[in-house]
């Protein structure tokens, strides 16, 4: 399903001419059947060929406490302990493969960061410069500096298997089903059926997350409190930062006219008054 | 023309060659259509690793520069005066400015707004040298630092645009000035 290689946006480049329609892909994590096993984030370290990170004990069932840039896929763990009862709270922290996806907004090096028709947003990083501006695009803090190739990386979403019609390694690794890929579609539709029998089994705030602030993401996540996704770590409406969008769209448009300005004023001026009399 | 002294000189050059790098290198982050200076001097990865370096002498001369001149910029009474009348020296009508000491109330304002805006991407520019050390709790420092550094870096390419037309194509005897010292007219007033 999906080829991949019909590329829709590239960083710092005019729109891409990819033409073919493709359905939107989207990876499905139901939080509340999620046992905390870590088979996705083995699964995911084997498929990529990524070193062995070490695990930090941090008294919870979570391996360390951030994604790396040889760790991208992390089981994060809270315990959640109020009037709504006692709960361990587990969620896949990745990239959300945003439909507007921050980190391609903020990055300045062609082709670095591509996003493809069916919503993968891919890092490439022989064209990456390691200016990590996409760190401070990205809203959900995903991309992760290296400093051994001064690179910047994180989930892929399998583009590779995906592109042969294989779902990502995570997924078919996990062994509840709380990790299912398709059509993005097709993923709301599982989502909405979970979130309407968890509304039934006394979780009435139950909801999907596929926050709009960042247009949607290739990630739909299940949540058993969804009127609170802090709780998980997720924040609450995610919007690529203000600052960044109005970085590369008002102040870039204000500063190129002042350059402009600036130089063309030299000019008139030149032309009206010249140069001055060498004082006598 | 004052002469300046070969110090003065040097100090001068050094600012002005990273100042010219990082304002191409900075252009080509700062727009795509500009990207391809960064690949001419060395390509993207090679140029997002020298500029902050770079950025690093520009401040070094800048200091320099500040601790030579700082006392002699001063905004005096005369400068005040010669703001007044500066419609008359941008309509090349030098007769009718007033008398001024060795700087300008023009040169004076480049020096300081060069001055400043240099300690501001100087701050800004540690910040987005190594965002993977500013924690996720101090995002909003980095966002402050991107729009700060290119604030401060057009406020700097304005005033350099005004500094090089005038030293070049306006002020007989400036660019020789900060090149080589005295002009023939003024060997008296003699290299300090
Ligand atoms: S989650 Fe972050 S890294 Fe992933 S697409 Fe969105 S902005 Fe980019």
């Amino acid at each position: 399903m999906a080829a991949t290689l019909n590329i829709v946006r590239v960083s710092a480049s005019p729109p891409a001419a990819g033409i073919r329609s493709e359905p939107t892909i989207a990876k499905l994590v139901d939080t509340s059947t999620c046992i905390g096993c870590k088979a996705c984030e083995v699964a995911c370290q084997e498929w990529n060929d990524l070193p062995p990170e070490t695990t930090v004990q941090m008294g919870t069932y979570q391996t360390m406490p951030d994604m790396t840039s040889n760790v991208w896929n992390l089981i994060r763990f809270s315990e959640h302990d109020t009037d709504d009862g006692f709960h361990w709270l587990m969620r896949k922290d990745q990239c959300m493969h945003c439909a507007e996806p921050g980190c391609l907004i903020a990055c300045p090096a062609p082709g670095a960061i591509v996003q493809y028709a069916n919503g993968i947003v891919d890092f490439h990083q022989d064209a990456c410069i390691g200016c990590g501006y996409c760190m401070t695009g990205c809203p959900f803090n995903v991309p992760k500096f290296a400093e051994k190739t001064r690179r910047v990386y994180k989930c892929t979403m399998c583009v590779d298997r995906v592109a042969v019609g294989l779902q990502p390694a995570c997924v078919k690794a996990c062994p509840t089903s709380c990790l299912q890929f398709g059509t993005k579609d097709a993923m709301l539709q599982a989502a909405n059926r979970r979130v309407e029998q968890l509304k039934e089994n006394g979780f009435p705030q139950a909801a999907v997350y596929d926050p709009p602030g960042v247009g949607g993401t290739s990630v739909v996540t299940v949540l058993a409190f969804g009127d609170r996704p802090e709780l998980y770590g997720l924040p609450a409406s995610p919007v690529v930062p203000r600052a960044v969008l109005f970085w590369k769209g008002a102040l870039k448009g204000i500063g190129n006219l002042a350059i402009a300005g600036g130089v063309l004023a030299a000019a008139v001026h030149f032309i009206r008054y010249g140069r001055k009399q060498k004082a006598p | 023309m004052t002469p300046y002294r070969f110090s003065e000189r040097i100090m001068h050059a050094v600012a002005a060659v990273s100042f010219v790098y990082l304002l191409l290198t900075g252009l080509a982050f700062w727009t795509p259509a500009l990207y391809w200076i960064a690949t001419v001097l060395g390509g993207g990865f090679l140029t997002r690793a020298v500029h902050p370096w770079v950025g690093v002498v520009l401040a070094v001369a800048v200091t320099w520069m500040f601790v030579t001149w700082s006392g002699v910029m001063r905004i005096t009474d005369e400068d005040r005066a010669w703001r007044r009348s500066m419609g008359h020296y941008i309509r090349n009508e030098d007769d009718r400015m007033p008398a001024v000491g060795r700087f300008n109330y023009g040169q004076k304002m480049l020096f300081w707004v060069m001055a400043g805006s240099t300690l501001a991407l100087l701050v800004s520019g540690l910040v987005l040298w190594l965002p993977h050390y500013v924690p996720r709790s101090l995002a909003p420092l980095r966002e402050i630092a991107i729009l700060a550094h290119a604030l401060a870096a057009l406020l700097t390419i304005g005033a350099f645009i005004v500094h090089v037309y005038m030293g070049v194509a306006v002020v007989p005897g400036g660019l020789k000035a900060i090149l080589h010292g005295g002009t023939t007219t003024d060997h008296a007033g003699a290299r300090r």
